[in-house]
């Protein structure tokens, strides 16, 4: 069975959907999610990431593949996620209201 | 008590000769300041449009909307290698040249010639008319006197400026002063890798870089980003720089922090611990060919081996924010009216090489986002307030330094302005 992330990061396959490419979508999944479900993501996630650190050392950004691709992105939404979790306690910035901030040049990956 | 030395008068205010009186706001909740500020100021000083890494190739373009100035620029590489801007508009008719879907909106590409949407006329690279659509049924039309209209453009450290009046006389370097100069040779070419953000923000453009100009808000308004116990530790502490600047027009403070990493792990989050990354960027610098020690003399001036970052402000809206990490931050401000602005934020980094670097880059662009999601809706929150006029004197302190000086300098050009055939302060 193919898997959506590389061997060892079994435990994010249930949260494939935050392997998303674009820290514009990642950011608009973040504040339409509950903080139970940033909760749940970031419960999981955040040990693989300690874990993983020498993991992603090695993987070189030339010519990345498909399953390391996808481990990016889901750690990239964690960046985000974590905001939310260790900081604000609700998936909004506090006290940015209207305020928005959209990413319009990214890396190509 | 001072944390850091000041200068013999007792404070930065004063030996800068600045006055240490309450100021009035006026000049950001005035439409009638604005138009003559879009004239005195964004028409007549340099501009910093991009970077010459957005040209690529021959024929790489990318328009900037200049509202203020009440233009639109096309800044492209022509076949000669050379990098160029010329006024956005048709000789024909007037029609906007280059844009796509949207005319307000901006564009970039690759072209071997601008052609209009409306009668195909087409310009060459260097701006020559090239081709007149039935161009016999003119009336001697001379092609030669036909061309874009060109806007003086030059390049400093691979940063495009232009200049949108034509009897400008100061070269760019010249008009970048002493800070430029001080900063020349450090490899922004090799910090490729880009994050750019963009913002409308409904405050004066004079509001938002007050905002960056001065870390005496940083413990109180982003208290939140810290572990609580370091959170009041800040607080307590406050914000002093370790040295400010002032150039002309332009601006610097000198900042310690960030060092990395952390002297006690607990002061940070726990991504940050993880990825040891954050708001000043990764703790592991990547080479740049200079250490800290041997980076150019206007970074960290005082030499201080407790330096984390300089904030450069080259009058009249470019920012830059040199961090000890190596890295690179770019702040614009883009008037659109008295009372809004276009805001982008760019960050600048050493191409990652594997995928944790990648990791620890995003932690620090995202950091930068969610303290500029607060600093943008703060200011809509003053804006709104000043406009009120209900309180028009507020006492600025010695860390603010920078936010008198900004104001001063575009009263300044304002008044130099309204004097006939006066010309721009450069100075």
């Amino acid at each position: 069975m193919t898997t959506v992330f590389p061997a060892g990061f079994h435990e994010l396959e249930p949260f494939a959907h935050w392997a998303i490419q674009g820290e514009r979508a990642r950011y608009a999944k973040r504040v339409a999610s509950t903080m139970e479900e940033l909760q749940a993501f970031y419960d999981v996630a955040f040990p693989l990431l300690q874990k993983g650190t020498v993991y992603l050392e090695q993987v070189g950004m030339e010519g990345i593949g498909e399953q390391d691709r996808n481990l990016l992105w889901a750690f990239c939404s964690l960046v985000t996620v974590a905001f939310p979790v260790e900081a604000w306690g609700q998936p909004r910035v506090p006290d940015s209201g209207p305020a928005g901030i959209h990413a319009v040049v990214e890396p190509a990956v | 008590m001072a944390h850091f030395p000041k200068p013999a008068e007792g404070s930065w205010t004063e030996h800068f000769k600045i006055g240490t009186e309450p100021v009035s706001y006026a000049d950001s909740i005035s439409p009638e300041f604005y138009e003559l500020e879009r004239d005195a100021i964004f028409r007549r000083t340099w501009l910093n449009v991009g970077r010459v890494e957005q040209l690529p190739r021959k024929g790489s373009y990318f328009t900037k909307e200049l509202d203020a100035a009440r233009a639109s620029v096309v800044v492209v590489r022509g076949t000669d290698g050379e990098v160029r801007a010329f006024h956005n508009v048709c000789r024909h008719r007037g029609n906007k040249l280059v844009w796509d879907d949207y005319p307000r909106e901006e564009t970039k590409g690759t072209c071997r010639a601008f052609t209009c949407k409306y009668h195909a006329w087409r310009y060459d690279l260097e701006g020559k008319l090239a081709f007149v659509q039935q161009e016999s049924e003119f009336f001697g039309v001379d092609k030669s006197k036909y061309g874009l209209l060109a806007v003086q453009t030059e390049v400093w450290e691979g940063f495009v400026f232009v200049n949108l009046d034509p009897d400008n006389t100061t070269p760019l370097r010249e008009y970048l002063g002493r800070f430029a100069h001080g900063i020349e040779g450090y490899p922004f070419h090799k910090l490729t890798q880009v994050h750019k953000y963009r913002a409308e923000i409904g405050s004066n453009w004079k509001l938002f870089i007050d905002a960056f100009a001065e870390f005496y808000h940083a413990p109180i308004l982003h208290s939140g980003q810290y572990v609580s116990e370091e959170a009041a530790k800040i607080k307590k502490y406050g914000y002093e720089a370790l040295s400010y600047d002032i150039d002309g027009p332009h601006s610097m403070v000198s900042s310690w922090g960030g060092i990395a990493p952390p002297k006690e792990r607990a002061m940070v989050k726990p991504v940050e611990r993880a990825l040891r990354s954050g708001l000043f960027g990764p703790w592991e610098a990547p080479d740049i060919g200079l250490t800290t020690e041997q980076l150019p003399p206007a970074i960290n001036p005082t030499r201080s081996k407790v330096w984390g970052m300089d904030s450069f402000v080259f009058f009249p809206n470019f920012m830059l924010l040199v961090w000890r990490p190596n890295w690179v931050l770019t702040y614009h401000y883009w008037p659109t009216s008295y009372n809004t602005h276009i805001f982008e934020g760019t960050c600048y980094f050493v191409p990652p090489e594997n995928a944790f670097q990648r990791l620890q880059q995003e932690l620090a662009v995202v950091s930068f986002k969610e303290y500029g999601l607060q600093d943008g809706n703060t200011l809509e929150a003053t804006q709104t307030m000043l406009e009120s006029r209900t309180v028009d004197e507020f006492p600025l302190c010695d860390q603010e330094v920078l936010l008198r000086h900004l104001h001063a300098t575009a009263q300044r050009f304002v008044r130099a302005h309204e004097q006939p055939a006066a010309p721009a302060p450069t100075s």
